[in-house]
């Protein structure tokens, strides 16, 4: 309890800070304008006391009253009453900003460091779960930020307000009312505790539905083909419960927080009354001044009241705030690399860095002692004895050693599941290796800056992902700048170009949410365009055309290889059609190579990859 | 629209309806307990009388503790009610999603069908929340605080009655203006939802172009469009708390004005216009609540249309009257079928043109054709998938629009081209296709789509927990999983859809070999890429641009389709295999 205690101090700290940071003079007038609507409130109840004892009760003897003064002193109270409003005005436009501002931010923030997470942290969460955060989770804030804050602000001006007029009257009164407040203070702890407990769990719930929604709605034709609706609605209904169960909870505790405090308050009241009427028998008060008294007991409390009423969003908020924090505080890829990838030419037999496009590109090496060198990207990856598990216990890859030469075609050929994606992966470190080295052009791979170093590969996948746009946009997506013409060049090298001219709307057909339009093998053709639009030193095609057919497939792999031609290339497939004029074939079994060289060594081998060529065996 | 939303209270009448109840007395409470507060001041304390004090405190404590008791059971009921009827709607709305056809969903897309059932539904709840307590609470409160007016002095309370009004006008006025402005905030974000999702699906895209910049930047805006939206319509909304209190500061200068002269004119005492004051304070003060209620509520009516839109949409695929609950057997046929997408509709463009078919019980069919070649949409019709767009197809003699859809997709089993798992275990996942299933039936599938072999290779075996989209297995594994998942359903009619791409030739054989010898009577058809995933079916069709190019078996095709021999030739010369 206490840790939790700590962490949501911490929480508030961090909240307030997003609004303290950036807003200061907004914040300041704020503040100025909260302070002046309370204190206009507060002269405004004032004010009937003042107008009967020094306005209508010397006019009632009056036979031709004058009211001239009373004008005078209506108008300077319009005066006052109107600054009030104007002040309340201005402190509710400007919140908007403020909170508006900070939820952009914090959205802002949370985007742009989860584009910083390791693939890890994708794999382990479902879409939906992320994505509630964002909507979810933030929009708790949304009501804290914009009402509870400065209700509660204004709530305590007033009660410091009455606090010092009660100190001044008495203080043995003053020390009853305030044990009244720590028996509130106590009570609110238990119940806003209990309330937060299951606020933190309805916003955990709320991230399972919306994970759950999202999954049956991204499966939803297997869901059908399965006739698993009402499965489906059965396991929705139980997370739906579950929700339920831990909202019911926490709006319970958080309802009944403000009849407690209200009534607390009461009690308090005539804890008052009954201690100062005994003082007042005694003749140690003046009976004016605890009626007086009584009254600041009512002016206190109602505030309290009003903040309690808040208590419910600011409890909710923390709740979602503490999910939204665990998101930002995830832990970035590590990256300790510091050599770049760079433009290149050549001059006077030396590698020199230049802002031009030139087709070539070197690393970029600076070195302790101030020296930068420049290393030619050539291509050339090795890898030296490399351990790699998903999870540290379970070992995938044993003892990986290997060597693709500068323009070399590598390629991989295995049983499902033998670890040929997973090597890939390592390359562009998606994933980091726990033993031994991936070397390339000579460097450490962990010396290289992730981004330049994942910009030296590029890379096609066996799942096509699209987004939504154009198809031009999409393809574009390879290389931001391209012009209309190099991308529908792109689209013709990948042969993507004959199906997209035959779409309704060419190239500007939009891609929606499914893309229903669009096979599979169309997709794949499409991601292709998009690497060949990129361009890069060194690609990777895994599974790239799996749902390809063999007679496209041909034509795509013929562009393929003119643009790839010089450069280095890894392919993972499984037609061996594919791969058979690869320069060097890796033969994965259970995440160990067990053959390598080229189709016809290998089929001299008479060994597995033979094997496998003539049909007869197979690796599992 | 407010009946439509009304009716999913269902179960939780008891709660909606005592919860306001519960308000009621609670607000009776209290406003005696000032009465009584008010008479230990006004009596006890001025007369010094400790008895009277402690008589009346006596009395306010059970008050109190009367007041607290109502006030917890309607917090209480209050919960119970929203968090029931939130719910309810969630549970309303999923369900009319699942008998959602494609067409539907397309129509919504994904990410704003998530954002409706959860954020949507959250705004609506709060805003029932805010109406079975508040708005009971607040407009009792202002009703006695205005009797009380009434019954010092009805001229004072004619301010009222012409102040309440016009605020009410100015109210609704501001509600009209920022509704819009609220309806283009939840649009927008839809859109924000989307590029999440999108992002967080194709990470591996964004990280390998290292996109991220990219990807910020598209982020950036549609966030900024939330931002500049929200801004807009909360500012409207902002005027609220400002307008009732202009409004109340100048009822009590009125009230002022005019009551210092009835004073004068001896109509009145000095007394009743404090007490008059004091109730005006509490008018506003409940006003001030009910604005607070009424921004819920503009926001909330926005969410609301969009749940209803969800609720009321029509599926565009259903059951008919009287359907047929038995397919007889898997033979197929098609007559005359053409069919185009939804959204291509505009153009006379057909995914299949004018396709005939027939597909007798039992057979195996192979389907062969380049890439989009229209060949999934041929078979994602038999299952109705999607509705034809012209002709019929018959399953088992019948057409299946004549079935139960249930009963139809019961018997067909497909396995998809883009194959997905779900978050869960293998077995759970495997249970798709058969809840009953025992250990024995699941193994007995996964031996004959030949991943029994590599599921007991993991540490958990079939208890081995997959990540959402199966990311830790194979994408061969994943297809072995998928078959298997089909198998289980004992279907009449088996569709694989180009599922086997990821598997190698030889494990491919020993699948079609099961099928063969395994289910006999099962109509088998075989999307492929592969010429030797086909070639021994019994028929093989060639699909070209959404037509059928050729029709038979491999050996007559060889002879008479140029397409299918081009195929062939390429893949079998030089002993093109795959592994």
């Amino acid at each position: 309890m206490p840790k939790t205690k700590g962490k949501k101090r911490k929480t508030i700290k961090r909240l307030l800070k997003y609004v303290t940071e950036g807003y200061k003079l907004q914040l300041a007038v704020v503040l100025v304008s909260i302070i002046i609507s309370a204190l206009v409130g507060v002269i405004g109840t004032q004010f009937i006391k003042y107008l009967i004892d020094d306005f209508i009760t010397p006019l009632l003897g009056s036979q031709s009253p004058d009211y001239t003064r009373l004008l005078n002193v209506i108008m300077i109270m319009a005066v006052i009453y109107l600054v009030g409003v104007v002040c309340t005005f201005t402190y509710n436009r400007l919140m908007v900003n403020i909170s508006q501002g900070v939820l952009n931010k914090i959205r802002k923030q949370m985007f742009n460091h989860m584009q910083k997470l390791p693939i890890r942290y994708f794999d382990s969460r479902t879409h939906g779960d992320i994505m509630s955060t964002y909507t979810n989770d933030v929009d708790t804030l949304r009501q804290m930020l914009s009402q509870s804050i400065p209700q509660v602000f204004s709530a305590c001006v007033s009660m410091v307000a009455v606090l010092i007029a009660m100190l001044a009257t008495n203080i043995y009164l003053t020390l009853v009312v305030l044990a009244m407040v720590i028996l509130m203070v106590f009570v609110s702890r238990y119940l806003g505790g209990n309330s937060s407990r299951f606020f933190v769990k309805q916003q955990e719930d709320i991230g399972k539905v919306n994970g759950y929604i999202e999954e049956m709605m991204e499966g939803q034709k297997v869901v059908k083909v399965f006739n698993y609706e009402e499965d489906s609605k059965a396991k929705f209904d139980d997370l739906n419960e579950q929700l339920c169960d831990s909202m019911t909870k926490a709006n319970m505790y958080a309802n009944i927080l403000m009849p407690c405090i209200m009534n607390i308050g009461n009690l308090g009241y005539v804890l008052v009354a009954v201690i100062g009427g005994i003082l007042s028998v005694n003749g140690i008060l003046t009976i004016g001044s605890i009626a007086a008294f009584l009254q600041y007991v009512k002016a206190f409390t109602n505030p309290l009241g009003q903040v309690s009423q808040q208590m419910n969003s600011i409890i909710m908020a923390l709740a979602g705030a503490e999910r939204i924090f665990d998101l930002i505080d995830q832990e970035e890829e590590v990256d300790e690399g510091y050599v770049t990838l760079v433009n290149a030419k050549m001059e006077n037999g030396k590698i020199v860095e230049t802002e031009e496009r030139t087709g070539m590109w070197a690393w970029k090496h600076p070195h302790k002692d101030g020296r930068i060198t420049y290393t030619r990207l050539r291509g050339q990856v090795e890898f030296e004895n490399v351990q790699f598990g998903y999870e540290p216990k379970k070992r995938i890859l044993h003892d990986i050693s290997l060597v693709a030469k500068e323009g070399q075609k590598v390629s991989f050929v295995g049983a499902t599941g033998a670890g040929k994606t997973t090597i890939t992966n390592l390359i562009n470190r998606f994933y980091d290796i726990q033993d031994g080295k991936i070397r390339y052009d000579r460097i450490n791979i962990r010396k290289i800056k992730k981004d330049d170093l994942r910009r030296s590969l590029g890379m096609v996948l066996q799942d096509t992902s699209l987004f939504t746009g154009t198809i031009r946009d999409n393809i574009r997506y390879g290389k931001l700048d391209a012009t209309d013409e190099e991308v529908e060049a792109a689209a013709k090298l990948s042969n993507a170009d004959k199906f997209i001219k035959h779409l309704p709307q060419g190239y500007d057909t939009m891609i929606t949410g499914n893309g229903e339009g669009l096979s599979q093998g169309q997709r794949q053709l499409l991601s292709i365009a998009r690497a060949a639009l990129n361009n890069p030193p060194v690609l990777i095609l895994d599974e790239a055309t799996s749902s390809i057919d063999t007679r496209t497939e041909k034509i795509v792999q013929e562009g393929m290889d003119k643009l790839m031609k010089g450069r280095t290339v890894f392919v993972i497939a499984h037609r061996l059609s594919t791969i058979k004029n690869s320069d060097l074939i890796m033969v994965l079994d259970h995440g160990r190579i067990i053959e390598r060289g080229n189709h016809n060594e290998l089929i001299a081998q008479k060994g597995t990859y033979y094997g496998l060529y003539t049909g007869a065996i197979e690796i599992d | 629209m407010l009946k439509k939303l009304a009716s999913y209270i269902k179960e939780f009448k008891k709660d909606t309806i005592l919860t306001p109840i519960f308000v009621v007395l609670e607000v009776v409470m209290e406003v005696i307990i000032p009465l009584l507060m008010a008479r230990i001041i006004d009596v006890g304390i001025q007369n010094g009388d400790i008895h009277y004090i402690l008589e009346m405190g006596i009395l306010l404590i059970v008050s109190a503790i009367l007041s607290l008791t109502f006030g917890m059971l309607s917090g209480r009921f209050a919960a119970k009610a929203s968090a029931g009827y939130a719910k309810n709607l969630r549970k309303a709305m999923f369900h009319k999603v699942q008998d959602y056809s494609f067409e539907n969903i397309d129509k919504f897309s994904t990410s704003s069908l998530v954002t409706r059932m959860t954020t949507d539904v959250t705004n609506v709840q709060m805003a029932f929340q805010m109406i079975i307590r508040i708005l009971v609470r607040g407009p009792i409160m202002m009703i006695f605080a205005l009797l009380m007016v009434m019954s010092i002095s009805m001229k004072l309370s004619a301010v009222f009655f012409v102040a309440i009004p016009v605020l009410g006008a100015i109210l609704f006025y501001i509600a009209i203006k920022a509704h819009p402005n609220f309806e283009r905030v939840f649009k927008k974000y839809d859109k924000l939802n989307r590029v999440v999702q999108e992002n967080v699906s194709a990470i591996r895209v964004v990280k390998a172009y290292v996109r991220e910049s990219f990807e910020e930047k598209k982020f950036k805006e549609v966030n900024d469009e939330v931002y500049e939206n929200f801004k807009k319509a909360e500012k409207i909304v902002a005027f609220n708390g400002p307008v009732m209190q202009f409004t109340i500061y100048t009822c009590i200068l009125l009230i002022s004005w005019i009551g210092t002269q009835l004073i004068v004119g001896g109509e009145m005492q000095t007394g009743q216009l404090s007490s008059i004051i004091t109730y005006a304070w509490q008018i506003l003060a409940s006003l001030m609540m009910l604005s607070f209620v009424f921004v819920m509520i503009i926001m909330a009516q926005s969410s609301a249309e969009r749940i209803i839109e969800v609720i009321d949409e029509e599926p565009t695929i259903k059951d008919k009257e009287n359907p047929v609950t038995e397919v007889k057997d898997g033979s197929i046929k098609f007559e005359n079928v053409s069919f185009q997408y939804s959204d291509e509709q505009k153009d006379d463009k057909f995914a299949l043109e004018n396709i005939n078919l027939d597909i007798k019980a039992g057979e195996t069919i192979g389907i062969i054709g380049g890439t989009g070649s229209s060949k999934s949409t041929l078979v994602q019709l038999i299952p109705r998938l999607y509705d034809v767009t012209k002709g019929s197809i018959k399953v088992g003699g019948v057409d299946v629009k004549d079935y139960e859809i249930h009963a139809l997709r019961d018997a067909v089993a497909m396995v998809l081209q883009k194959n997905v798992l779900f978050s869960g275990t293998i077995a759970e996942n495997l249970r798709w296709g058969d809840k009953e299933a025992d250990q024995e039936d699941l193994e007995e599938a996964c031996k004959l789509a030949q991943a029994d072999g590599f599921i007991k290779e993991f540490p958990s075996k079939y208890e081995t927990v997959l990540d959402q989209g199966g990311t830790n297995v194979s994408g061969g594994q994943k297809q072995r999983i998928c078959i298997a998942r089909a198998m289980l359903k004992k279907p009449k009619i088996l569709i694989l859809d180009d599922s086997t791409s990821a598997v190698d030739t030889k494990t491919d054989a020993l699948i079609r070999k099961a099928f063969r010898e395994e289910i006999p009577n099962t109509t088998k058809i075989i999307i492929a890429q592969r010429v030797s995933s086909v070639e021994d079916a019994d028929k093989i069709i060639v699909l070209n641009e959404g037509k059928i190019d050729g029709i038979g078996t491999s050996e007559e095709l060889l002879k008479t389709n140029a397409i299918y021999r081009e195929v062939y030739e390429s893949q079998m010369k030089g002993g093109d295999e795959d592994a």
